[in-house]
């Protein structure tokens, strides 16, 4: 294994009897190529499974780039109406815009074209559920906290803009779900008070569906959003370079080392063995499985919609929401104030966001915690951290199953009434429940942790004394495993002395620090701790076994 | 004339007047109604096949529906008029007799003979007009009609996808009720389905919706059926949820499978190195705090 504060173990030296390869060698000794892109080719990155769900999004974004260079050659971007004649029986003759037809074209008569339509589909829900994944694993395991709070902005930009982006792409064929999907899109933005309206006009160029959206929001999905993600994926892997990758506390790892392997030539394989691992996952699923049949939804016009019209998963929570929100209105001298619309779809992902992008700086302004991380929290160790993250995911769970109200109605035979009823009340239910239940596991995780610390594991093996006493064996942990489960830092609320100081004066920035104080008192004054008393008292044979 | 202007104020003119005027009326309705009945016509009901149906109403149906058709109030609706086409759809598709009263009545499999059915579908059709059994060249429309299949298709996502999903998957009403999937349902049982509305959904009776747009619609369920659905596994033909939930579920954990895969597997190269290490140190590499 090599450490970055180690020296980089060179072609020759340190280990003075691994065989180095005479030609790159001969040209090393003349060029200096080695010496020149060490710091890149000799970079150290640290093996966990958990590093690689980020890498799962990386890919998946090639194969959606790559598939939708493909798609662009055929896809027809506009609402020009044409008759269809294409080899689609049902549809023969149907009236329909130029972007479905040229969608159906590419799905019928263009080879590989359902194929490619079907890889850009598939990869794309991987993308934003790889991008979710690896979001709430930097979470869980504090690799948000300094010098890294910019990454997670970077991060959640491109969570918001794959949405956006997924949105964009699902609505751009113009069958029956994209338009449907569009109108709710048009009847949000309608909804946010005195400019809506205007918003909407100017967007769709008009009335709601217009000649103008399906050509500006192509412009969009294939120019605009594509070329942010480029780059801030640049942005956020050069973060990870510069910055180093994070590891787990272990033996010989420390906050100032990255103990793994090299980016060349380990990592390099790894990852691009990875790549194309995802590719064959991908293209595998595209060939076994359809996703989108936009044959079935039929062309999109405003007075047809379908049973089940659902938008992609990444969407859902959003759907969900506006499915359970009570019909509330208010109408003020003639202005319609829809809070049905706009709390659902506005201020509830608004709120989600928004408190997932600050975390990093709320956490730290808690904790007062200013210094650089690089060993990352086991989440059990974090029991308010962990909490509140399953709080969130249960929050956004309930969402989610509201999105499928009707789909859980018809297959476990139920009244959707009943479910949006349930869902009312565990949207604010579930979540508190989540987090009490989570921080209650979490510690008691750390007290079994510590259990074995002080104890040692339970080998199972019973032994009877002389005089007839049964015992059970424990067998103390190795140094490493000890070390593994006592590295982390326990975090104790923050106490504040007097309020004022000996004349009287308050102290400066008060209502800030009572403010602080109340939420360190919250998230930490349930904690578990090991004192070095309890461990000497083990150590010194006076422990109870 | 001097006749019938002497007998005009007679004390009975009137009702003489108002017999006749009924008697052309309807006879007029008569043949005006049979023409457009005759679409549906199908062959009469025999003596025998009244008894019998009749026999097998009375042991199988009127504990909800009474003695002679006419209904309870709060189990059964009264069942004069629906036609025999209601009787052969609801029996025909075992919703009648039902197990029990619900939400809804589901579809299982039907426990009389179709002899059984057509007899009794002649005894409730004799009790008053209605929608009578329709000839098979009704509804065997022509999946490989074009024109017919995408007409069809046009009236099915205007007039029944939003109940029944554009892929004929069903959906979800309210309080517990659902449309059913039509993907296995007979093209008969179909036509009488629009003929006759059953249970929520609404009748499509041949003045809202002509014979032919029905056949086209029965067309075109029947080519989504046959046709051309490429692309591979249809997870149900629900949309994105069950895609999404595909996803998350076997996607996410075969994806993850592969990560704890090249996540577990260090190179041999380094194990030589680390024993490399521990030979030249006497550390041990992987202890060393």
């Amino acid at each position: 294994m090599s450490a970055t504060t180690a020296p980089g173990a060179g072609a020759a030296g340190e280990y003075g009897d691994v065989k180095t390869d005479p030609v790159s060698n001969w040209a090393d000794e003349r060029l200096g190529i080695y010496k020149g892109s060490k710091n890149l080719i000799r970079k150290v990155f640290p093996d966990h499974w958990s590093f690689l769900l980020g890498e799962i999004a990386l890919f998946s974004f090639i194969l959606i780039l790559l598939s939708g260079v493909f798609l662009t050659l055929w896809f027809n971007p506009s609402m020009g109406e044409v008759e269809y004649h294409g080899s689609y029986l049902p549809l023969d003759g149907v009236s329909m815009s130029q972007a479905y037809a040229s969608t159906l074209n590419i799905s019928f008569d263009v080879r590989a074209g359902l194929l490619m339509r079907q890889v850009h589909h598939w990869a794309a829900l991987i993308f934003l559920m790889a991008i979710m994944v690896h979001m709430l694993r930097i979470f869980f395991t504090g690799a948000f906290r300094k010098p890294r709070e910019i990454n997670w902005l970077i991060g959640f930009t491109l969570m918001v803009l794959g949405l956006l982006e997924g949105f964009a792409g699902y609505s751009l064929p113009d069958d029956l779900l994209s338009g449907t999907g569009l109108r709710i899109a048009s009847g949000v933005i309608l909804s946010i008070p005195i400019v809506g309206t205007y918003v909407s006009y100017f967007l769709f160029g008009g009335n709601f569906p217009g000649h103008d959206f399906i050509p500006r929001l192509f412009t969009i999905h294939v120019l605009l959003i594509p070329a942010l993600i480029v780059g801030l994926v640049t942005a956020h892997l050069i973060l990870v370079f510069v910055q180093k990758h994070t590891q787990w506390a272990g033996p010989g790892k420390t906050n100032d080392n990255v103990v793994g392997l090299p980016l060349l030539p380990v990592y390099t394989a790894k990852a691009g063995g990875f790549m194309f691992v995802i590719f064959g996952v991908v293209f595998l699923l595209a060939g076994l499985v359809q996703i989108n049949p936009i044959w079935a939804y039929g062309p999109y016009t405003p007075d047809q919609i379908s049973a089940g019209s659902q938008p992609d998963w990444y969407i859902g929570f959003l759907e969900g929401s506006l499915r359970m929100m009570p019909n509330w209105e208010w109408n003020i001298w003639g202005h319609t104030l829809s809070f049905n619309v706009l709390i659902p779809s506005l201020v509830v992902p608004g709120i989600l966001f928004t408190a997932l992008a600050v975390w990093p700086f709320l956490e730290q302004w808690i904790t007062g915690d200013k210094r650089e991380h690089h060993i990352l929290d086991r989440p059990r160790n974090r029991p308010s951290r962990t909490a509140i993250g399953v709080g969130g995911i249960t929050f956004y769970g309930v969402l989610w199953l509201a999105g499928g109200n009707d789909l859980i109605a018809t297959h476990f035979h139920l009244s959707v009434e009943a479910l949006t009823w349930t869902f009312r009340v565990l949207i604010f239910l579930g979540p508190a429940l989540a987090y009490w239940c989570t921080k209650r596991i979490a510690l008691g995780l750390q007290r079994r942790d510590k259990d074995k610390v002080l104890h040692g594991r339970e080998t199972g093996i019973i032994k009877v004394s002389l005089e007839g006493e049964f015992t059970e064996v424990h067998e103390p942990l190795s140094a490493g495993e000890r070390y593994r489960l006592t590295a982390h830092e326990v975090q104790k609320p923050l106490e504040l002395g007097p309020a004022t100081d000996e004349n009287g004066v308050e102290r400066p920035g008060n209502r800030a620090l009572k403010l602080r104080a109340k939420a360190s008192k919250a998230m930490f004054s349930d904690h578990v701790e090991t004192t070095v008393e309890e461990y000497k008292e083990i150590e010194a044979g006076h422990g109870h076994h | 004339m001097n006749t019938l202007s002497a007998r005009r104020r007679h004390p009975l003119a009137a009702f003489v007047v108002l017999f006749l005027a009924l008697g052309v009326i309807g006879a007029t309705y008569a043949t005006l109604g049979s023409s457009s009945a005759k679409a549906s016509a199908s062959v009469a009901a025999t003596p025998e096949q009244l008894v019998e149906g009749q026999k097998l109403f009375q042991s199988s149906c009127s504990s909800c529906h009474n003695m002679n058709g006419q209904g309870v109030q709060g189990s059964g609706p009264s069942l004069i008029g629906v036609g025999a086409a209601a009787v052969d759809f609801q029996v025909g598709t075992g919703r009648m007799p039902a197990m029990q009263i619900g939400p809804q009545v589901t579809s299982k499999p039907p426990i009389f003979t179709q002899d059984q059915i057509d007899a009794m579908a002649a005894y409730i059709g004799a009790l008053g007009a209605g929608p009578d059994i329709p000839d098979p060249s009704l509804y065997n429309g022509d999946p490989n009609d074009a024109a017919s299949v995408s007409n069809g298709g046009v009236l099915f996502r205007t007039n029944c996808s939003q109940c029944h999903n554009v892929a004929g998957a069903g959906g979800a009403l309210t309080d517990g009720k659902f449309a059913p999937s039509l993907r296995e349902t007979s093209t008969k049982h179909i036509y009488e389905a629009m003929l006759t509305g059953p249970q929520n959904m609404p009748i499509f009776n041949d003045n809202v919706m002509s014979p032919q747009d029905k056949k086209d619609i029965i067309a075109y369920l029947v080519q989504t059926r046959t046709g051309s659905n490429p692309g591979g596994l249809d997870l149900g033909s629900i949309g994105p949820v069950s895609e999404g939930l595909f996803v998350w579920t076997i996607v996410l954990g075969l994806l993850i499978v592969f990560a704890c895969w090249i996540g577990a597997h260090t190179t041999k190269a380094s194990r030589a190195r680390v024993a490399h290490f521990e030979a030249t140190t006497g550390k041990d590499a992987s202890d060393n705090d």
